[in-house]
């Protein structure tokens, strides 16, 4: 399995064939049409993050070798196509690697824009939520 | 007059930042509901008040000081002009309208309501035409009561008229809904409720830039705008309210400028307008203000609302065209706003995208929550216009759209 770094310089790579935005964002569409829709069971009011504008379901379980799967969907598409690529990043990772990763891609790929603290479509909030999730099955696990 | 092609683009020349590429293209600016840009002239009349009219006012003795002061009481007499009111002493500056609203909520409160007392609004109002009579009603233990509208956006004035009794103390609803684009019948509105011997403030937010407003021939209570949105700069909006109101409210908050004489045993209040300007007032704010009301008045708020009424006719014709789309908004009486949804696209996806063309548009709630939640939609794309826009413009912006839902359907 590749580590948390190669898959952000793949996802990286991936956005650089493009030099027009649009082409960009066509790609985190066809990502977030391709992201495996959740369980109804999830979209529950205590699973919702909290963005101004659309909302994201998050959960978290831990299988038996120690890792996390993550599943997340949103309301908007290009919100589902970031929570694809977060997925892809953290999802099947063990609490410590989630917790010591250095999340350099968003940035990378110009995603800058969605991580603004106020009134953005809460990715920092996605992305504290995916790390205390990770805090909590490690101090689960001992 | 008629804003033909020629002076708007003479208009156009007077606003710099229309000038700006957004990722390499031309910005198409119409999310004017949120802030309005500034023309050139009131930004020379901020570096020329910071340059040459800067000193602190009404108490200085010396030159510099009574120039800004002047400066300053000249831009009151403005507004008063501008809005239609009888006295200069009756327009309060405030940071904006958030603040004006948040002022006559405390004020009136505390002279006049009771436990057990009401408070109208309506079911279109923005947060800020919300949440300080809720606090209101939490302070005082009473109820806030709403006017509901009907599916086309139109208040329902029949339920308005049985919604009032002995128990209202105020009545404070939207002139035009930042969110629908109604224009509200204010002055029916005030009339009835006047029958009742209740009070009315109008939300003049995107009232004031888009159409003709009169404070005494509507024969608005009080009347509330802010700065940014009519041209002028940020943090600096006006309370107008009747005088004989203003003089039985208590002061809102407590500081220089709005004593009398201070002492540690009793305090006395300065008389109107200071009365409500505690602390050092915006005065380079209100020159500003006072300019950007001169440089629209000078092209006229007829023409003004003529020529938005054309483009936004105009711009609701051409996206009719879109399959799916979905007009939140459709009173007979409208301002220069276009709320829509096309298909089951959500709002954020086609601001995002309009973005990357260079078109900035409003997505989401438009901080009127129970708005959007009385309609059962989570938020709109909201286009609203200036006269500074242009056919041109929504030709590109109509084309970007059907390009965007052609990538998210």
């Amino acid at each position: 399995m590749l580590s948390i770094n190669q898959v952000q310089d793949e996802i990286i790579e991936d956005f650089a064939q493009f030099d027009d935005w649009m082409d960009k964002y066509a790609l985190l569409i066809d990502l977030g049409n391709g992201l495996e829709p959740i369980n109804d069971q999830y979209k529950v009011p205590q699973n919702i993050i909290e963005g101004c504008q659309s909302r994201v379901w998050l959960t978290a379980e831990l299988d038996g070798e120690g890792k996390i799967t993550y599943k997340a969907e949103s309301d908007a598409i290009l919100v589902k196509g970031i929570v694809a690529l977060l997925l892809r990043v953290f999802s099947g990772r063990t609490p410590d690697e989630i917790l010591n990763a250095d999340l350099y891609f968003v940035e990378k790929i110009g995603l800058r824009e969605h991580l603004s603290p106020t009134r953005s479509n809460g990715l920092l909030a996605m992305i504290k939520q995916i790390k205390l999730y990770a805090l909590a099955y490690k101090s689960k696990m001992g | 007059m008629k804003l033909d092609s020629q002076i708007i683009q003479n208009i156009r020349a007077d606003f710099p930042i229309l000038e700006e590429k957004i990722y390499g293209k031309p910005l198409i600016y119409f999310d004017n509901g949120a802030t309005t840009q500034k023309p050139l002239c009131v930004l020379e009349k901020i570096e020329y008040a910071y340059k040459h009219l800067n000193a602190n006012i009404h108490r200085g003795v010396h030159y510099l000081s009574q120039k800004a002061t002047e400066a300053h009481e000249e831009a009151r007499s403005t507004i008063a002009g501008f809005l239609g009111a009888t006295k200069r002493e009756e327009i309060i500056f405030t940071r904006g309208t958030t603040e004006a609203i948040n002022l006559i909520a405390f004020s009136f409160g505390e002279a006049f309501c009771q436990e057990g007392d009401e408070i109208i609004v309506s079911v279109m109002e923005h947060h800020s035409n919300i949440v300080p009579w809720q606090m209101l009603c939490e302070r005082k233990k009473m109820q806030l009561r709403v006017v509901p509208m009907h599916e086309n956006g139109e208040l329902q004035i029949d339920a308005f008229r049985r919604l009032l009794n002995e128990k209202t103390k105020l009545v404070s609803v939207t002139h035009v809904s930042n969110v629908l684009g109604t224009v509200n019948p204010v002055d029916e509105m005030i009339r009835i409720s006047h029958e009742m011997n209740v009070p009315v403030l109008i939300d003049g937010a995107q009232a004031v830039p888009h159409i003709p407003v009169n404070v005494q021939e509507m024969d608005a209570d009080f009347y509330v705008f802010s700065g940014h949105k009519i041209y002028g700069p940020t943090g600096i909006g006006v309370l107008y309210g009747k005088e004989k109101w203003l003089n039985a409210l208590p002061p809102y908050q407590g500081g220089g400028e709005m004593i009398e004489k201070v002492s540690f045993e009793k305090t006395t209040y300065n008389v109107l307008p200071f009365k409500f300007e505690a602390g050092t007032p915006d005065y380079i704010g209100s020159t500003a203000l006072a300019e950007a009301l001169r440089y629209i008045s000078e092209i006229g708020l007829d023409n003004i609302a003529a020529y938005e009424h054309d483009l936004t006719a105009y711009a609701t014709e051409q996206l009719s065209a879109i399959e799916g789309i979905r007009f939140i908004g459709t009173a007979a009486e409208k301002s220069a706003v276009i709320s829509f949804l096309v298909g089951n696209i959500h709002p954020y996806d086609i601001g995002m995208l309009l973005d990357k063309l260079g078109i900035a548009v409003r997505t989401g709630h438009h901080c009127a929550q129970p708005l959007m939640d009385s309609l059962d939609i989570p938020g709109t794309v909201r286009a609203s216009f200036s006269f500074y826009n242009t056919k041109e413009e929504i030709d590109v912006f109509v084309a970007a759209l059907k390009r965007v839902v052609g990538m998210l359907s």
